[in-house]
């Protein structure tokens, strides 16, 4: 049915090339190459893997295959993770902060996009274009003068600063995704509950969001992920460790006294990445399609 | 409207809707509704992106104290500067290198995971976004750690295949190598998705016409395919470029803009003047240096795009 | 210009057979159509023809060669689409030179081909538009125009015509045909539309369920039907089939339809049915031949009395819809001659045109 890698037959000729052979050699290509990209994407992660199983002394021993796991599993690496560290309160921190921004994100966003996509009003226009160029500023531009904002408002090395700055990064990518997803479905919809008798809100509410939720889980798994991930605006606003947040607490501040523990490093490291793998493993549809909502529409 | 409907037919509506308030009446206006709805998406991107970016570029016109006013003397100072001219030299290769391969990357894995049976290609395309979904930090530590001068991990099997060992972080252009090498690690699946996406947006009838027209694989690719997905490739570069140009997390933590401060970009060296040395007023006018540059490309390839939109509906 | 023929040709798709053993042969410069249901293979018959779908088992002969395992590039074949498939960032020159382009065909010969064709299907000023400034009809000429250009050994279409509305469609079909006339060329042309297979082809394929049920000249499928599927698919509105037993009434034979409705079977037909007297058959007669009691010399026996259900007035005639043993049956009436919902009509059944078809066998007798 899809179409065929066309090899040059001469009309007529047995001999040779037939379609169905050439359809295999070029299946069996892409798959070589596809695997050999699927070690390259994935050696990291796996290696991480190894390395927080292993216990200290193999992690130090120079000459053993550090690619795999010689002297057995051990789950030392975590324990310690989890009983003599901070990990746990950054983990505490970040879930807050997240939680807190993710639902700021959701109600601006939906509320926004709603309008924006429905609304006819002056400069609406505008805005909707205007939003997605406000990613032109990135965070590594702005992070300075919030930095003077955020300690003139008393909310230098608090994890609230987190969830005042955070919005800037998911709001106007969740909006933009929004307003794609809010613009196809039809607005006869919308009428047709208006003529039943609700109000706006009503509508927003009862028949609209119902229908858009797949838009919004993308929005929402999106925003999660960008707030899980942040490290910029952290590492620069936070300083002591009951405030700090995992990814800038995992990287920065597991290592005591210049002794890197490697195999709790990569232990934290994971255990830091894996909501948002267990959010991806479980929603890869919708975390994709929010990733991809204006290619196909945009 | 429900009492009107209970008039007799002709009667004129009852003096009960004209003692509602005219306040009431103009907030049951959609268009104030509307509004009402985007204040606090206004009000986000007013006060947390637009006037910080104003106020930057007035803190970048400070002394370090910030009790003078000084012009653009933080400017000159910054372009008189070896290590400043070396921060762009570098963002620019980075960014652009890296760009560039994860295109280039994303392009073929594309093709490859299309031409797959249905079937499997939801599982590679899993497989293969897992860089994408962990956090760039985490994921950077992972990095440094596979590059640790003492235990390096790819050391280990370059000196087991006969090789000697490689500085990746301590030589400078390996350090340069390293940190693109990881930057294009994270980001090739992004621009898998996208274009994965934008290739199946492309009607089957398209190619088969080309097919029957006498089109072989590569000038279907070249004649079908580039054309058609000129838009997406266009939007995702812009947006790749700009993510790229200022990315922070990946130099600050293998190398903090090391050895030498050659591999610093914009983000990391203001991170470095600004907050670390304490000098924000310096550390926003190395910041306010990426804007020009984004916005400029951003405007080229958005008329670019914009034109062929029209041109193709 | 070349002659088509396919040689017991079957497609599977997993555990579907599409196409079962088609055997046709399509001599050079007819137009043929392949009609019938959704699903019957028709696509997938012409796709193999052009290369787009590959065979599992049997032969696809084009001018004489065998082209199972020719790419379609090479097999000198022009498609026109259903959704026209023109490329959308090209203006409607380059769409039409691009087959040309990549043959290396000089410019000039280009440019003349181009202009010739867009000449026959009276698209000369659209030449530097692109598609998206074309309405249906002239995206449907332009890919016409593309596949002319290539002058091909055979031109495929496939249901080029479903995607506009009715009026342009009825126009477009003319188009066709006076561009076949024009440019004499083996066709091979799918629809699911049975009026427009009867008006453009020499000859119609009527396929049902991957098999080949008829082929023949319109007429003779209109009026000798071979199967019941046939006698059903062609016309529109379709035949009248009702159930009904073929009794022996001296020496000739009784239609009888229900204990209140019998018909005498003609004597031309009598020799043909006598076989097949006493047992249940269907019984099929157009709408057209039930009208009101009209001409000389007919059999009064024919004539019956029915309660109409529905009435239809098309204008140029009316159709009334009745019941006869549970069944709907359709008649083609004067205006003048109908009555209204509810009342009794008077109705002459032409029997000489009468078909019987054997339940079991689906074979019209």
């Amino acid at each position: 049915m899809t179409a065929t890698v066309a090899i040059s037959g001469r009309p007529g000729a047995a001999v040779g090339a037939s379609l169905k052979r050439n359809r295999r050699w070029a299946l069996v290509t892409s798959y070589v190459f596809l695997i050999l990209f699927a070690i390259f994407f994935l050696t990291p992660p796996y290696y991480m893997i190894v390395t927080s199983l292993k216990s200290d002394a193999e992690v130090a021993h120079l000459a053993s295959n550090p690619w795999i796991i010689a002297n057995g599993i051990t789950f030392e690496q975590y324990r310690l993770l989890f009983t003599g560290t901070d990990f746990l309160i950054y983990f505490k921190n970040t879930i807050i902060v997240t939680l807190c921004v993710v639902a700021i994100s959701m109600v601006v966003s939906v509320l926004a996009a709603f309008s924006l996509s429905r609304m006819r009003f002056w400069g609406s226009g505008i805005l909707a274009t205007g939003i997605f160029l406000t990613y032109l500023i990135p965070d590594t531009l702005l992070f300075i003068p919030l930095f003077q904002i955020v300690r003139g408002l008393g909310l230098l090395n608090s994890y609230w600063s987190m969830v005042l700055v955070y919005p800037t990064l998911t709001v106007p990518f969740c909006t933009w995704i929004m307003i794609g997803y809010f613009q196809s479905i039809p607005k006869e919809l919308d009428e047709a509950a208006l003529i039943d008798g609700a109000g706006h809100m009503q509508m927003l509410l009862r028949i609209f969001i119902p229908v858009a939720l797949p838009g919004i889980i993308a929005a929402t798994i999106f925003a999660f992920t960008v707030s899980w991930a942040a490290f910029v605006y952290p590492i620069a606003f936070l300083f002591s460790a009951d405030q700090q947040v995992l990814t800038v607490g995992t990287v920065t501040s597991l290592i005591k006294a210049d002794v890197y523990k490697w195999g709790m490093l990569m232990a934290g490291a994971l255990v830091a990445a894996a909501p948002p793998l267990v959010v991806y493993a479980f929603l890869m549809d919708y975390y994709i399609a929010g990733l991809t909502a204006g290619a196909t529409k945009g | 409207m429900v009492d009107v409907a209970r008039q007799y037919p002709g009667q004129l509506a009852e003096p009960a809707a004209r003692r509602r308030s005219s306040m009431q009446r103009f907030l049951r206006q959609r268009s104030t509704i509307a509004i009402l709805m985007c204040l606090p998406l206004i009000a986000i991107v007013a006060g947390l992106i637009i006037y910080p970016a104003f106020y930057s570029i007035y803190l970048a016109m400070l002394n370090k104290a910030q009790t003078r006013f000084i012009g653009l003397g933080n400017f000159t100072y910054l372009l008189q500067r070896d290590t400043f001219w070396m921060v762009v030299q570098q963002s620019a290769i980075f960014a652009l290198s890296a760009v560039f391969f994860k295109a280039l990357i994303g392009l073929i894995t594309a093709h490859l995971v299309n031409n797959l049976p249905s079937k499997g290609q939801r599982k590679w395309r899993g497989m293969l976004l897992v860089p994408w979904v962990i956090p760039l930090a985490l994921s950077t530590l992972g990095w440094w750690w596979l590059f640790d001068p003492t235990h390096s991990a790819f050391n280990w099997l370059i000196q087991s295949l006969g090789g000697s060992e490689i500085a990746w972080l301590s030589n400078p252009y390996w350090a340069r190598f390293s940190v693109i090498l990881v930057n294009v690690w994270y980001g090739a699946p992004f621009f898998l998705i996208m274009y994965l996406a934008a290739l199946k947006s492309v009607p089957e009838q398209l190619y088969e016409a080309a097919q029957i027209d006498g089109a072989n694989a590569w000038q279907r690719f070249v004649h079908v395919t580039l054309p058609m997905m000129r838009n997406i490739i266009a939007i995702t570069v812009l947006f790749s470029l700009i993510v790229t140009f200022a990315n922070f997390d990946i130099v600050q933590i293998m190398t903090a803009g090391g050895p030498r401060n050659m591999t610093h970009v914009f983000a990391t060296y203001a991170f470095l003047l600004g907050i670390r040395s304490g000098d924000l007023p310096l550390g926003a006018s190395v910041s306010l240096f990426m804007f020009p540059i984004l916005a400029i490309s951003a405007m080229f390839i958005l008329r670019g795009v914009r034109k062929r939109g029209r041109e193709i509906g | 210009m070349a002659d088509v023929a396919l040689k017991n040709v079957t497609k599977r798709f997993d555990e579907v057979d599409a196409v079962r053993g088609i055997n046709l042969q399509i001599p050079d410069k007819e137009f043929v159509v392949l009609v019938g249901p959704s699903g019957c293979g028709k696509s997938t018959t012409l796709r193999m023809i052009a290369g787009l779908e590959e065979v599992t088992a049997g032969d696809i002969v084009i001018g004489g060669d065998i082209v199972n395992d020719v790419p379609p590039k090479d097999r000198d074949i022009a498609m026109v689409f259903q959704n026209y498939a023109l490329y959308p960032h090209m203006t409607v020159f380059e769409n039409m030179s691009f087959g040309l382009k990549l043959r290396r065909v000089p410019k000039p010969e280009i440019r003349t081909r181009v202009e010739q064709a867009a000449k026959i299907l009276d698209i000369t000023d659209l030449l530097a538009r692109r598609p998206k400034q074309l309405s249906g009809g002239q995206r449907q000429r332009v890919a016409m125009g593309r596949a002319i250009v290539r002058n091909p050994k055979v031109f495929l279409f496939d249901e080029p015509l479903s995607n506009l509305d009715a009026k342009l469609r009825v126009q477009m079909r003319t188009e066709i045909k006076r561009v076949h006339q024009k440019v004499k060329t083996t066709t091979v042309y799918v629809t699911h539309d049975q009026v427009e297979a009867m008006t453009l082809a020499d000859r119609v394929v009527v396929m049902n369920a991957g098999r080949i049920e008829q082929v023949g000249p319109p007429h003779e499928l209109y009026h000798m039907p071979k199967t019941r599927f046939v006698a059903g698919f062609i016309g529109s509105p379709a035949m009248n089939l009702m159930p009904a037993r073929l009794e022996q009434n001296g020496e000739g034979l009784m239609l009888r339809l229900s204990d209140a409705l019998g018909f005498p079977v003609p004597q031309s037909r009598v020799a043909r049915y006598r076989p097949s007297a006493g047992k249940e058959l269907t019984f099929g007669l157009r709408p057209e031949h039930i009208t009101e009691p009209r001409g000389e010399g007919r059999d009064p026996r024919c004539e019956f009395t029915v309660t109409l259900d529905v009435v239809e007035p098309m204008g140029m005639e009316t159709m009334v819809f009745f019941t006869v043993n549970g069944d709907e049956i359709c008649a083609r009436v004067e205006p003048s001659a109908a009555g209204g919902p509810g009342q009794p009509m008077r109705l002459y059944a032409n029997l000489n045109h009468m078909h019987l078809i054997d339940p079991a066998t689906h074979l019209v007798l």
